[in-house]
């Protein structure tokens, strides 16, 4: 088998039986990147930074040195993340040249846990959007077609290059974050597993913010298992977050033992819209009888308050970012565009350097967090959002997981829902509820659509309960048998 | 409610973003449509439900009121488009 066609799990046993070493996987990896940077999932190649990586890790092998869990093993960086000396723009013109001085705390415990970093990947904006086309990098392609002749489809947002880097064999795994969706949908979109962790089990010290009650890094990789083996590396308590969980990391890993029998998985019946293709309904429905052959106990629920999620998300999000945002002003770092005053120097540089959903989303938050509109907008939203996180607090009195489809649709095609910002939006509708809620939860690839795009299915755990969500996913994927490949095309 | 030239003048100028007067108007336009979206929250009861600020129920920890950090303004200003002396350099604000 192909180097790049590993699992993390098999190239973590490959390099310990001395099969190969690291950096010949990371050189195969390497090689893949070059060869399909038509797709352009990276932004920024290591390549030299990547070689050395390696090479530590094999002598740290040979010397008998304690290894990491992800010793070895080559990875790539959603752009979001800042890497020391390695630049980090979120995607934006208005971070041009930003090189930080400073390491992200998730990629310095994947570096402490032995991954080799491969280079940084393309994302939404500021993590603003669900297609990848807001990047000031351009497109990201979805390696997947439909039919051999079909479009370009995007590959999702925001975490949209990670996705494409890992189902296109260029990386073992990428980290991702996600605010509202912005893992899991394209995870769903291009064939791969998307995991967002509970709020706080990852540290966000050193990711470049958008909405901070929100935000959470989480892994993509090709398999459940790769996913727990990856968060166990990212995850962790961190004093410089103060809404970093201080609990001990479990062993996601061992969580998977393949035995759901008496488990309860609950079914929403208001994770439904209009327009919905009825293959995403067909596919839940075959969720729910895998889950229920392998022995769960499937329970019907409601959460009442879903159709509110997403409006809701869209104002406690931009107020966020309205404030996160304020902070690129032309003087401290990225670009400037000078002006007659102080006061034009900061409004050209902002107008320049940020994109056209960026400043939507900045007006909206300026407007719902102004005087006069601080009520009924943006109160009103955090009393939804407390609505919400009920509706699933009551629900984990009768169930463990909750079972829902991650997406309404398959992957788009590029340039698609461009001048209607709500059909956009609409992507989201599965996945920001358990974002607001703070929820963790896991996109599994777990069919086709009739043209042989992926779909996947969501798995939404309990506050600090990944080792259920992980146990019941890792049961899914086993039941779907999603082996189809996007370069291939061998189903 | 409904957005009106105006307040998208005013709103723009909250967040330092430049908007061409000719283009005010489809601005008002678009922010309406996602606004007008948004309004159906009004359909939730939300009589004595506490905003939710915060996701984790756990207090966070204070830390040491200690410096650890910073007296390192070289790595600090690497990344300025303009800084000079150890300062940041911002246009001229006073006469």
């Amino acid at each position: 088998m192909k180097l790049t066609e590993l699992t993390i799990a098999a190239a973590r046993d490959g390099l310990a039986a001395g099969e190969f070493t690291s950096v010949e996987l990371t050189a195969a990896n390497l090689s893949a990147m070059e060869n399909t940077r038509d797709l352009n999932a990276f932004v920024c190649e290591t390549a030299e930074k990547a070689q050395d990586m390696a090479a530590a890790s094999d002598v740290r092998r040979a010397r008998g040195a304690d290894l990491g869990a992800m010793e070895g093993i080559p990875i790539a960086v959603k752009d979001l993340f800042c890497t020391e000396g390695v630049r980090a723009t979120a995607c934006s013109h208005i971070l041009d040249g930003f090189t930080p001085p400073y390491e992200s705390t998730v990629t310095t415990n994947l570096w402490d846990a032995g991954a080799v970093m491969l280079g940084k990947t393309n994302m939404d904006e500021f993590a603003m959007g669900s297609s990848n086309m807001s990047s000031y990098d351009g497109p990201v392609t979805n390696p997947w077609r439909a039919g051999d002749d079909g479009a370009k489809l995007v590959p999702g947002g925001s975490s949209g290059g990670s996705a494409a880097a890992v189902a296109a064999r260029m990386a073992m795994g990428a980290t991702g974050t996600d605010t509202g969706g912005s893992i899991r949908q394209p995870g769903a979109f291009c064939g791969v597993v998307g995991m967002k962790p509970t709020y706080g089990r990852c540290s966000r010290w050193g990711v470049i913010a958008f909405a901070s009650s929100l935000d959470q890094a989480g892994p993509l990789t090709r398999t459940v298992q790769d996913a727990a083996i990856m968060l166990g590396a990212m995850a962790g308590h961190d004093p410089k977050d103060s809404t970093s969980v201080n609990e001990s990391v479990p062993d996601f890993e061992a969580a998977l033992t393949g035995d759901i029998k008496g488990l309860r998985v609950g079914v929403p019946k208001e994770y439904v819209v209009d327009g919905m293709p009825g293959e995403i309904g067909e596919l839940w429905r075959r969720g729910v009888d895998w889950l229920k052959d392998a022995g769960a106990q499937i329970v019907d629920i409601s959460l009442p308050h879903t159709k509110y999620a997403l409006p809701a998300y869209y104002i406690i999000a931009p107020a966020e970012a309205s404030s996160n945002l304020a902070r690129y002003d032309g003087v401290r770092y990225g670009l400037r565009v000078e002006g007659d005053s102080l006061q034009d120097m900061y409004a050209n540089t902002r107008s320049e350097g940020f994109g056209a959903e960026v400043k939507r989303r900045l007006m909206i938050g300026a407007y719902v967090l102004s005087a006069g509109y601080y009520d009924a907008y943006y109160l009103k939203a955090q009393k939804v959002r407390a609505r919400i996180a009920q509706d699933f607090h009551d629900a984990w009195e009768t169930v463990d997981v909750v079972l829902t489809p991650t997406a309404p649709s398959a992957a788009f095609a590029q340039g698609e829902k461009m001048d209607d910002p709500i059909a956009m939006y609409l992507n989201d509708v599965f996945t920001v509820p358990a974002s607001l809620a703070g929820l963790p939860a896991i996109s599994v690839p777990a069919g086709l659509s009739s043209d042989g795009l992926p779909l996947g299915l969501q798995i939404i755990g309990r506050p600090f309960d990944e080792e259920t969500m992980f146990r019941v996913a890792g049961v899914m994927e086993r039941e779907a048998a999603f082996t189809a490949h996007p370069m291939t095309g061998e189903a | 409610m409904s957005l009106d030239k105006d307040t998208v003048r005013r709103i723009a100028m909250l967040a330092r973003i430049k908007v061409p007067e000719a283009d005010l108007e489809t601005m008002a336009g678009e922010l309406n449509n996602i606004l007008g979206w948004i309004e159906q929250l009004d359909e939730v009861d939300t009589d004595g439900v506490e905003p939710m600020t915060s996701v984790s129920d756990f207090r966070p920890e204070l830390r040491a009121d200690v410096v650890n950090d910073g007296g390192d303004a070289e790595r600090a200003l690497a990344n300025a488009p303009e800084n000079a002396n150890g300062f940041f350099v911002v246009p001229k604000v006073i006469d």
